[in-house]
């Protein structure tokens, strides 16, 4: 990778989007907090000074096109890049509520409870669909047959599943179609109750029908919870988002308001992004 | 419409080969099948006449439940002295034509008469197998009025009488043992291998070393347990020693077949897990081990044949030709339950078709105890086929 202009990024934004005082009340306010953030695989850097503020009950897209590290960047939020042996981040911090989640002290499964995430390929577990929206509970020592009954109509309910599934709940969760499995996925993310749900890409395995239904879920979730998602289809992207970030090349390019950054974005790349000439 | 016909058959050197190679193939599997049939047939014609009888319940339950012991066979005297004559007629008869080179005309007439001899011993030898009494040593022990002496002829095999249940239970009791050592073991080792340990050089050498040492001979195995368990540890020649030896043997298989089915498992499970907020060992636990099991039950099963039929690693560490008690019989506490020698199916059937005399007694000693073992063999395959069946079915993806 050539190095750019040595410009920061993340001043770019600022400006672009309010004035220096406004920024720094809305970052004591915000839910999630990325600071001067890089981030390596081995020796390749993946993510380049990201500053990025998100505010609590805000749907956040990311987008950009393949490899400019979004999915990357979402997966710091509950540090799943530890799976990843080679991953580190180099500088910078990441805080949710206030708190530096790469800490020492930070317990990483009470982080994970917390910010929960809704995979590409939907994963539910090959059990019955009660067992799968259980897990998270059962894994934490909860054994109460009441509870548990509760939580799983609770969170079907939630993710507009319950109509559908009620009455085969002990039937292998593989046996749905795709847009139900991801929404059970969405369904077993809130029964750990999170603050934060992060989605990667939990559209692009689906057809539009389903899409539909997804986004019109994450419409209603938006009222309970904080979400960051990460998308291909800009559509997709103005129809769910608050805000909208535009990466490219590890680079965190423009961030926004959703509709100005589809209607006049700041930035040559994103315009050029956005209307199709390249990615 | 005269033209030639574009797409005729014509010969060609392609085509030769062609069918002589599906010739190769086809002659190679199929003289596979007819040599396993004979083999397998054998010991199913001639052990089921040891193990199923004609009569009520059909089945020789002395055979299977017990010991080994001497036989006590008592033959018509008359019987057997018209049978040595006859042979005895035969040799003389054989002789002649093998020194005095006799002309044509006799030797002619030696060899019909020889012909006429050899079936009037087979006429005869039915007779004394129908006329003739068989008693296990205790059977006999037991008898009030043994056969009249003078009409009778009295003879002893050595452990071609009673039957094989010692050998029948050391061999389930080291199966059992030493896969559950191995399982144990091996499970725990290829979870950390696949799980935990970082992946590279150091890894893959120890992988390598692992699944070489499936090559090693079982007799090398036999010697590693003689002289480490047996010897250092001095457990003696026991069940102990032999569970151990056994399951080092089969290791290699079990690790390698449990790492290939730990790794099958999609990333996409784990990390659902993980992100629900479950710890590392939670997640295997919950969401690894459950579906990694049907395969590695079906590596186990070729573990638990070559576990039950292997000879050379029990020969020093385990096996005793005869044991007459149960393995659970006569304990004075229970740490003797392990350190006691057992009897075993693979290391009798070795005993009685080459440590003693072969007669027709012993033949059947042996092919009986053949066919239990396959029994066994096949009954411990399909429990397990059964099981992985129901599993996958439970966690299906």
């Amino acid at each position: 990778m050539t190095k750019t202009k040595e410009e920061p990024t993340g001043a770019k934004v600022e400006t672009n989007n309010m004035s220096n005082s406004k920024q720094e009340a809305a970052a004591s306010s915000s839910l999630i907090q990325i600071k001067d953030l890089d981030f390596f695989y081995g020796s390749k850097q993946a993510l380049f000074n990201i500053n990025l503020n998100m505010l609590e009950k805000e749907v956040t897209a990311f987008i950009g096109p393949s490899g400019c590290g979004k999915s990357t960047l979402l997966r710091c939020f509950n540090r799943m890049n530890d799976l990843v042996d080679i991953a580190r981040i180099e500088n910078g911090t990441i805080h949710i509520h206030g708190h530096d989640i790469n800490s020492e002290e930070i317990d990483i499964i009470e982080l994970r409870k917390k910010v929960g995430m809704v995979f590409q390929k939907s994963n539910p577990f090959p059990k019955s669909i009660y067992e799968n929206i259980a897990y998270g509970l059962k894994i934490q020592g909860v054994k109460d047959k009441q509870i548990l009954d509760e939580v799983v109509e609770k969170c079907l309910r939630g993710a507009a599943l319950w109509e559908e599934v009620k009455d085969r709940l002990n039937e292998n969760a593989l046996g749905m179609s795709g847009g139900q499995q991801q929404r059970l996925c969405i369904a077993r993310t809130m029964a750990v109750s999170p603050n934060i749900i992060l989605m990667d890409e939990p559209c692009s395995a689906l057809d539009p029908i389903a899409t539909a239904k997804v986004e019109e879920l994450i419409h209603e979730l938006k009222t309970k919870y904080t979400i960051v998602i990460v998308t291909h289809n800009m559509q997709q992207a103005a129809r769910v988002s608050d805000k909208t970030a535009f990466f490219y090349m590890g680079k965190l390019i423009e961030l926004g308001k959703t509709d100005d950054i589809f209607m006049n974005p700041k930035q040559s790349q994103t315009e050029a992004y956005i209307s199709g000439k390249f990615g | 419409m005269s033209t030639q016909n574009p797409y005729k058959k014509k010969f060609s050197k392609n085509k030769v080969l062609e069918s002589t190679w599906t010739w190769i193939f086809r002659f190679a599997t199929y003289f596979i099948i007819l040599c396993a049939t004979y083999l397998f047939g054998d010991i199913l014609v001639k052990g089921s006449k040891t193990i199923f009888k004609p009569d009520f319940p059909f089945i020789n339950t002395t055979f299977l439940t017990k010991s080994p012991q001497t036989l006590h066979v008592f033959e018509k005297k008359e019987i057997m002295y018209q049978i040595d004559d006859l042979k005895y007629e035969i040799e003389d008869a054989e002789i002649i034509i093998e020194d005095d080179k006799p002309s044509p005309e006799i030797l002619n007439g030696l060899n019909s008469k020889i012909l006429a001899w050899q079936k009037e011993i087979k006429v005869l030898d039915k007779k004394r197998k129908e006329t003739r009494f068989l008693y296990d040593n205790d059977d006999f022990r037991e008898l009030e009025e043994p056969p009249n002496k003078k009409l009778y002829k009295h003879s002893t095999y050595a452990y071609s009488g009673g039957g094989i249940f010692p050998a029948i239970a050391g061999t389930l009791l080291l199966v059992i043992g030493s896969m559950t050592i191995a399982l144990t073991l091996g499970v725990s080792s290829a979870i950390f291998m696949s799980e935990y340990s970082k992946p590279g050089t150091t890894l893959n050498l120890i992988r390598l070393s692992i699944i070489n040492l499936a090559g090693v001979p079982s007799i090398v195995f036999g010697l590693f347990g003689f002289g480490l368990f047996v010897i250092f540890l001095d457990w003696n020649v026991s069940l102990l020693a032999g569970c151990f030896t056994l399951a080092f043997m089969v290791l290699p298989i079990i690790i390698a077949a449990s790492e290939e089915s730990l790794k099958s498992i999609p990333t996409g499970f784990r990390e659902a897990s993980l992100a629900l907020g479950a710890s590392k060992w939670t997640m295997i636990r919950t969401n690894v081990i459950p579906y990694a099991l049907p395969g590695i039950l079906t590596s186990s099963v070729l573990g638990i044949a070559r576990v039950a039929g292997e000879t050379a690693p029990i020969m020093f560490t385990a096996a005793y030709a005869l044991r007459d008690q149960l393995p659970w019989e006569d304990l004075e506490n229970i740490q003797d339950f392990f350190f006691q020698g057992v009897m075993a199916l693979p290391y009798h059937i070795y005993v009685v078709s080459s440590k003693i005399p072969q007669n027709e007694y012993t033949q059947s000693m042996q092919y009986g105890t053949a066919l239990v073992f396959m029994g066994i063999v096949l009954g411990i395959a399909l429990t397990s086929i059964v099981l992985r069946i129901k599993m996958r079915k439970k966690y299906k993806w």
